[in-house]
């Protein structure tokens, strides 16, 4: 027998398989550079190396010119609508990442367990989806804010609980489907452990739903920044595409369409190459459909 | 089906339990004190501890959710803490304004919409199909908000159709809920076209429709009496599951035109620490949600007889 677990190899060549294909699609190569470019520049953002978009560049509300600093106008305060809305990049990368890496792990881990364990495990697990599935949206994201305060943090917590749960019940699906496999079987009948079954033996044969679920998370993150930011649950100080674009209504009455324009394209671009990707994703990874 | 509809009814009950659980330890026990809340930081102990009497914020958590359950049971939800008025009252007519705000595009949008993706999928992969597809991912990878300012400023700033902002009651709302109409449908078209496109097309190449075909069915036969009726049951599905989101209205059209509905009301309850409203808000609407799913259950087992309740 080969001391190699088929968990070792087959996903990392399933994961391969996937990633040659995605680069195998001109129109996916383009949407994933976008997206690198993005994280490039919230990359350079945490290490502080944007330029600073709190700093007052010019006059109040100066019209769009060169230099660079001025492409898209000031805003009230003399900043740099252009720094603002790179800085907004940084913000909207860092909560897509934050809720995504909230969201995805809780409900992965909730969904393995309750497939495997069954019993009393599913039926706590279930009791808790029931009660957040039932609490439209809006209304738990507005109640996780009345707790946790508005701002950042809580917005993120605040849609990761709305988004775990979709990814708790495919990945509790899948794990049923594979309870009885003879590879599990295999692995327990050699001594494995349940947390070495559901994590080295299940988990990579389930990921792939994990994995397209994610993408779908990330956008709900980054649009619904904007959204409750406009609602005043979100982002308070600071830059953000949602004070941007929520400030627009009065500067589009001035004659000033620099932060929308701005605001709107950036969030344009990094939306449609997530989405892009993400369908892309499932095409690849999901045999269900396709 | 009477012995399902009580079974359902009583799966429920741990459910409603568990909301209540749940808003009760976001409002009441992880939230800011909403007495320091309304006096402010400068408050004497005297008052607050007054005040604090006054809205039962005395009692200790667990009594103070026993209250939360009779009032859930009861329908009796109290009073506002700001303004003092009877939230049955308040609630009622923040809903049918929410209704006004929310149903017509519902209804008109969702007829207009299966009636395009019908045609769309009569000429599936088509230039037409190709174009729609480009233009709704795109027209989705823009923010609901951009939609509703640019829609503002165009129609209602340049062109002066409908007034900017407000509310009227009565007849006169008319003029004051268009342009949220209009903007809605436009917002609705994308996802549901998608999603009914996604239906028909499921079933293009079923045996049923093979055999239509077969028989010499034209194509756009074949789509309105045989992929149609077929499709009507996860459009129902669809729909129904929304009914809710309807009372609670669009809180961002509502707080964008200033519009008084249920999402007007909670955003204000929220600012302002008005515990009653915010509860009453949560848990009405989580009700409302488990009701309409039962409903959408029985509804699916009516219309396909496959469907065993058992």
């Amino acid at each position: 027998m080969s001391a190699v677990p088929a968990s070792a190899v087959v996903p990392r060549s399933a994961a391969r398989e996937a990633l040659a294909a995605l680069w195998g699609r001109p129109h996916t190569r383009a949407c994933l550079g976008v997206v690198a470019l993005y994280l490039l520049v919230a990359s350079c953002g945490w290490l502080h190396l944007l330029p600073d978009a709190e700093a007052a560049v010019g006059g109040a509300q100066a019209p769009p010119g060169w230099p660079l600093a001025t492409l898209l106008g000031t805003d009230l305060l003399g900043r740099s609508v252009l720094w603002r809305v790179l800085a907004g990049a940084q913000t909207a990368v860092t909560i897509g990442l934050a809720t995504t890496a909230l969201a995805v792990p809780f409900g992965t881990a909730l969904g393995l367990a309750a497939g495997y364990f069954g019993g009393w495990v599913d039926a706590v697990v279930n009791w808790v989806y029931s009660v957040v599935v039932s609490v439209p949206d809006i209304l738990l994201i507005t109640a996780i804010s009345y707790a946790m305060g508005k701002g950042l943090a809580s917005m993120c917590v605040a849609i990761a609980a709305t988004s775990w749960v979709g990814i708790m019940r495919l990945v509790r699906g899948e794990v049923l489907k594979h309870q009885g496999s003879d590879y599990v079987l295999a692995a327990r009948s050699v001594g494995a452990g349940a947390g070495r079954v559901m994590f080295s033996e299940i988990l990579p044969n389930v990921v792939h739903v994990t994995i397209v679920t994610a993408t779908l998370v990330l956008l709900a993150a980054i649009k619904g920044e904007v959204i409750l930011t406009y609602l005043g649950m979100g982002i308070q100080d600071g830059a953000s595409w949602g004070l941007l674009i929520a400030g627009a209504a009065q500067d589009m009455v001035n004659d000033i369409w620099g932060p929308l324009v701005g605001a709107v394209t950036a969030m344009f671009l990094l939306i449609y190459s997530l989405s892009a990707i993400g369908d892309a994703l499932r095409d690849v990874l999901d045999p269900r459909v396709g | 089906m009477g012995a399902y509809v009580v079974r359902r009814l009583l799966q429920a009950i741990p459910t409603v339990f568990g909301v209540a659980l749940l808003t009760f330890l976001l409002f009441n026990a992880f939230g800011p004190d909403p007495v320091r809340t309304a006096l402010g930081n400068h408050a004497t102990a005297e008052a607050m501890a007054n005040l604090r009497h006054q809205w039962g914020l005395d009692k200790s958590l667990p009594l103070q959710f026993l209250d939360f359950l009779r009032q859930i049971v009861t329908f009796d939800y109290g009073t506002s803490f700001v303004t003092g008025d009877d939230l049955g009252t308040q609630l009622k007519a923040g809903a049918l304004v929410s209704l006004s705000v929310t149903m017509p595009p519902f209804v008109f949008g969702g007829i207009v919409n299966v009636a395009i993706a019908l045609f769309i999928a009569r000429h599936r992969d088509g230039l037409l199909d190709q174009a729609a597809r480009a233009l709704f991912i795109a027209a989705m990878s823009v923010s609901a908000l951009v939609y509703v300012l640019a829609l503002q400023y165009l129609l209602a700033f340049k062109l002066d159709w409908f007034p900017i902002n407000g509310y009227e009651g009565g007849w006169s709302a008319v003029k004051y809920l268009g342009l949220p109409w209009l903007i809605q449908l436009l917002l609705l078209m994308g996802p549901d076209i998608r999603l009914y496109r996604a239906l028909f097309l499921a079933d293009m190449n079923a045996d049923w429709v093979r055999t239509a075909r077969a028989k010499g069915a034209s194509e756009g036969r074949v789509l309105l009496r045989h992929v149609l009726p077929n499709a009507w049951i996860p459009i129902i599905t669809q729909n129904v599951t929304t009914l809710p989101f309807l009372i609670l209205g669009s809180f961002l059209m509502e707080r964008f035109f200033s519009i008084p509905g249920i999402g007007n009301l909670t955003i204000d309850a929220l600012s302002r620490g008005d515990l009653p409203i915010l509860k009453a808000v949560t848990v009405l609407g989580a009700l409302a949600l488990v009701a309409f799913n039962l409903l959408n259950d029985l509804l699916y087992a009516v219309a396909d007889p496959r469907v065993r309740l058992s």
